[in-house]
């Protein structure tokens, strides 16, 4: 198959996969809960009142004909309106965005360069110290409570020693750069703000490191378990019986092909860290949409839970589409296989 | 004999050991908590609010001058019940769908795989939020959230198991004599499937007590001033940063629970499956 029927394919499973997702969520705002009017006018609502709601929520009609409402509302935009805020969610999920993104590409950085480093280690120095290192912080990192965690990094960095910032995405006396791509240390660079920079630099790590961690465990366990089925293969033998010098091999032969592998998993962990976002972002006030949506839950603003839920599942679902589109430029044997 | 055999194994895996330890103490202290905790976890002691660790409250006490060292000790039940509850639901459903799924084919098949894809493109920790919202919070609602969403996991295994069970004489054999389905799969089919499900639920038990928490800690689970230790750690944020004991000691009492499952669940796949034996 070539390449333009496997894109073609590819983008026709992806409008099923998200016309899935849009059936969960119908299902879960819709059907799960015994009584969605209730859950948005609240317990002390008479039953005239209810049944008006009722009426105007489309709720006594059939179920499939909500469906289909609900889809026509989404195709326009329409992700309903917060109960806290009173504002369209689709706006507040927009303006919340760009943080949720900035902190989940540092996350994702941190999380695969070391990531990538470590399991590298512990494959080429098999069964040493280092190896056994890795495989326990593997262990601790997939263990922990990212919650916790945040807290804890808190007390010792921003409590005890001091060293960075404990909340937000700036200091509260420094002005946002100019809005370009809402991102704040990509916008500073580009208007050369220096002070925002380093501000904004200083905020992101301690929750990006910690939301990272998390991930960086799973990667480096990943590109171990692969880097040592590659070095067991037969071009590498050979490679090694020609003279050809160890470190040489594994850095120019092995790891490319050891890495592919790892590339999928980088989308799946973006799944992980939009759903660690919501606990992170909690925990440091990082103004993203995990904060949004905790803050929605006390207010039981199911309008805006299930918004989130939906445009994170999209995002995750159309990052796994760009890995797997990337995955036979790096792979060509893949391409025969779709 | 048998005491060379645990030497044995204490030194070749000794991690498993110190993992299977940690699941026993932690059980044994959900088992007797009423003997061992020295104060009621409910009981407000208002005169001692916020107290450090020290002589009369080991760990210090919260906010309503309860003793934190008795609501972690009381906790363990909660999440102990959390994350065997999880995988219990999740590995019980999970393998009925997948050996229906993967013995029937068809159409059940593709219906039934195309759904737990389309679950599979959620985040784990979102759509378990949005299901506990929509259940409505509490500690129990909590627990079915996350075991729905962790139903796919054990049908991918279970359908991938059935597809070569089914192939086997046995199987061939019972169709031949006119062995009607529910008989083939609930005799023949589910108990050649059984093991690499309790593999894969004991090494999700972990991963199972963290969202379980961390919805608490989000206020969808557990509701105050129920002893869990996600909801506590919740409560103790807004004190960190004067009474660090307060959120630090539930975190770790999380934190050793699922060291001990995750060392126990990798120890319980190496025994089983070879690949993974160093």
């Amino acid at each position: 198959m070539n390449t333009s029927k496997f894109v073609a394919k590819r983008l026709g499973q992806l409008v099923l996969v998200l016309l899935g997702v849009t059936l969960v969520t119908f299902l879960v705002s819709h059907v799960v809960p015994g009584d969605p009017a209730r859950m948005l006018i609240g317990q002390r609502a008479d039953e005239q009142t209810l049944a008006a709601m009722r009426h105007a929520m489309g709720l006594d009609k059939p179920v499939w004909i909500q469906y289909l409402n609900y889809l026509w509302g989404l195709i326009h935009g329409d992700l309903g309106t917060s109960i806290r805020t009173q504002r369209p969610v689709l706006n507040e999920l927009l303006s919340f965005f760009p943080a949720t993104v900035e902190l989940t590409l540092f996350a994702m950085g941190f999380a695969v360069s070391i990531g990538i480093l470590l399991g590298l280690l512990s494959a080429t120095f098999r069964d040493t110290l280092t190896d056994h290192a890795t495989r326990i912080l593997a262990i601790l990192g997939v263990s922990t409570p990212l919650f916790w965690l945040g807290l804890m990094a808190l007390l010792l960095f921003y409590k005890y020693l001091g060293w960075l910032p404990g909340s937000g995405r700036l200091d509260p006396l420094i002005n946002p750069p100019t809005h370009i791509t809402g991102l704040y240390v990509v916008d500073s660079l580009i208007s050369g703000d220096w002070i925002a920079l380093k501000s904004s630099i200083l905020h992101l790590i301690l929750p990006s490191l910690c939301l990272g961690y998390i991930q960086l465990a799973t990667i480096a366990r990943l590109v171990r378990a692969s880097m040592i089925e590659v070095l067991e293969l037969d071009y590498i033998k050979t490679a090694l019986a020609n003279g050809i010098p160890r470190s040489r091999i594994i850095y120019r032969h092995a790891l490319r092909n050891a890495l592919i592998p790892t590339v999928t998993i980088i989308g799946l962990t973006f799944g992980e860290l939009l759903g660690g976002a919501i606990l992170t972002e909690t925990i440091f006030a990082w103004p993203g949409m995990g904060k949004f949506v905790v803050d929605s839950i006390s207010f039981l603003d199911f309008p805006a839970i299930m918004g989130f839920t939906l445009v994170v599942a999209t995002v995750y679902v159309l990052i796994n589409m760009v890995v797997d589109l990337l995955y036979p430029i790096l792979d060509p044997q893949i391409k025969g296989v779709h | 004999m048998e005491l060379k055999y645990y030497r044995y194994f204490a030194k070749q895996y000794p991690l498993t050991v110190v993992g299977t330890l940690i699941i026993l103490i932690i059980g044994l202290v959900a088992l007797v908590a009423p003997l061992i905790s020295p104060h009621d976890p409910l009981q407000l002691h208002l005169a001692d609010r916020l107290l450090p660790p020290g002589h009369t409250y080991i760990l210090g006490t919260d906010e309503m001058g309860r003793d934190l060292f008795s609501r972690i000790i009381y906790g363990s039940r909660l999440s102990l019940a959390a994350g065997v509850g999880i995988v219990s639901i999740a590995g019980i459903f999970g393998t009925v769908l997948g050996s229906v799924s993967g013995f029937l084919g068809g159409k059940t098949d593709l219906i039934i795989m195309r759904l737990m894809d389309i679950m599979l493109a959620f985040p784990s920790l979102v759509l378990a939020l949005a299901l506990s919202a929509a259940l409505g919070p509490n500690f129990r609602n909590s627990i079915l959230a996350v075991a729905v969403v962790k139903i796919p996991v054990y049908v991918r295994l279970v359908r991938g198991q059935t597809l070569s069970v089914k192939e086997k004489h046995f199987v061939k054999a019972a169709q031949t004599f006119g062995a009607s389905k529910v008989w083939i799969i609930s005799r023949h089919i589910i108990p050649n499937c059984l093991a690499p499900v309790m593999v894969q639920a004991t090494l999700g038990i972990g991963e199972a007590i963290l969202i379980a928490a961390a919805l608490s800690f989000i206020g969808l689970g557990a509701q105050p001033p129920a002893a869990e230790w996600g909801a506590m750690v919740s409560m103790g944020r807004t004190y960190l940063l004067d009474q660090w004991w307060y959120a630090t000691f539930p975190g770790i009492a999380i934190f050793i629970t699922v060291v001990g499952f995750n060392l126990f669940g990798d120890g319980v796949r190496d025994l089983l499956d070879p690949r993974f034996r160093h």
